[in-house]
């Protein structure tokens, strides 16, 4: 595991927020040389610290107005039917996000719609379908934010 | 305001924010001029709001991921801010989430450890404001994490 020091982590906040940066600019803002700068980033990226990048769309502007949270119970237990069900709601390009969790609900899954009808669409006609689908709770997303988490 | 193009662009972008530009130009078919023009005008209209990089937390050390689903106490009309900002407070908190249905908010908190987790829980979520109830849910694997739009 790596260790990270304060100007890695004031990196990393910087990345968070705008992943484009390049080493020169965020350099220049941590009073770093540019050479620096690039070999901690790499030294971060090369640890598996940097995760995906994320595009940081508007929903609504891109016409999708609805984000669903889906608790999903399993009717069926067991290997088959678990891998079956995973390939199956991975499939469906709304489902954004597929979770496997512990707890009341088997898997949790973030969906995107453009609009409740639209949703209830993807509810009924592909969700509900699919195998092993036993009991559903959804929650409608209002509102959404990432922090910084522990880099303080 | 979206025509064809940009959908296409955008799809090919979401795929791999982090390709360059000619790249990208190529694989949505269009001149890079046109593609760099384009680029710019879905950044002026706001569609397009910046690239961020996600931190992945298990390579810090961070092996455990709880979602805790919280229902409130909304008798008092403030319940909501006076718990948001409390949970802000949070440093292991990576994500706040406002509900409408049988849940209020949901946070997504990491912990190195179950220990350290039953700590953090303890000590810091637990004693957050207004709250009625809570349910957590334990992360045991991501089998897909897009976040890409079907456009």
């Amino acid at each position: 595991m790596i260790d990270l020091d304060a100007t890695d982590r004031a990196i990393l906040r910087a990345l968070q927020a705008d992943a484009t940066l390049k080493a020169s600019t965020l350099g220049r803002r941590l009073g770093l040389s540019q050479p620096a700068t690039w070999r901690r980033m790499k030294r971060l990226a090369e640890a598996g610290v940097i995760g995906a990048r994320r595009l940081d769309l508007d929903l609504e502007k891109l016409g999708f107005g609805v984000t669903v949270f889906l608790g999903v119970k399993l009717g069926l237990k067991g290997r088959v039917s678990l891998e079956d069900f995973e390939r199956a709601v991975s499939a469906i390009p709304e489902v954004q996000t597929v979770e496997h969790v512990l707890g009341l609900y088997d898997y949790r899954l973030r969906v995107v719609a453009r609009d409740l009808p639209d949703f209830e669409r993807v509810l009924r006609r592909r969700i509900m379908t699919l195998p092993g689908v036993g009991n559903v709770e959804a929650n409608v997303l209002l509102s959404e934010e990432r922090r910084p988490g522990p880099l303080g | 305001m979206l025509d064809d193009s940009d959908r296409r662009l955008l799809r090919h972008l979401q795929a791999d924010p982090a390709q360059p530009v000619t790249q990208l130009a190529e694989a949505a078919g269009l001149p890079l001029a046109t593609c760099y023009k384009r680029l710019e005008r879905l950044q002026a209209h706001g569609v397009l709001k910046g690239q961020r990089a996600t931190i992945h937390w298990p390579a810090l050390g961070y092996a455990v991921e709880v979602s805790l689903r919280i229902t409130l106490d909304k008798t008092d009309p403030r319940a909501f801010d006076t718990f948001l900002a409390a949970a802000r407070e949070v440093p292991e908190v990576v994500e706040i989430q406002t509900f409408l249905g049988r849940v209020d908010v949901r946070l997504a908190v990491i912990a190195r450890t179950m220990p350290h987790y039953q700590e953090i829980y303890r000590d810091r979520i637990l004693t957050l404001p207004h709250i009625a109830d809570i349910e957590a849910l334990m992360q045991v694997a991501t089998i897909k994490n897009q976040q890409t739009l079907p456009l």
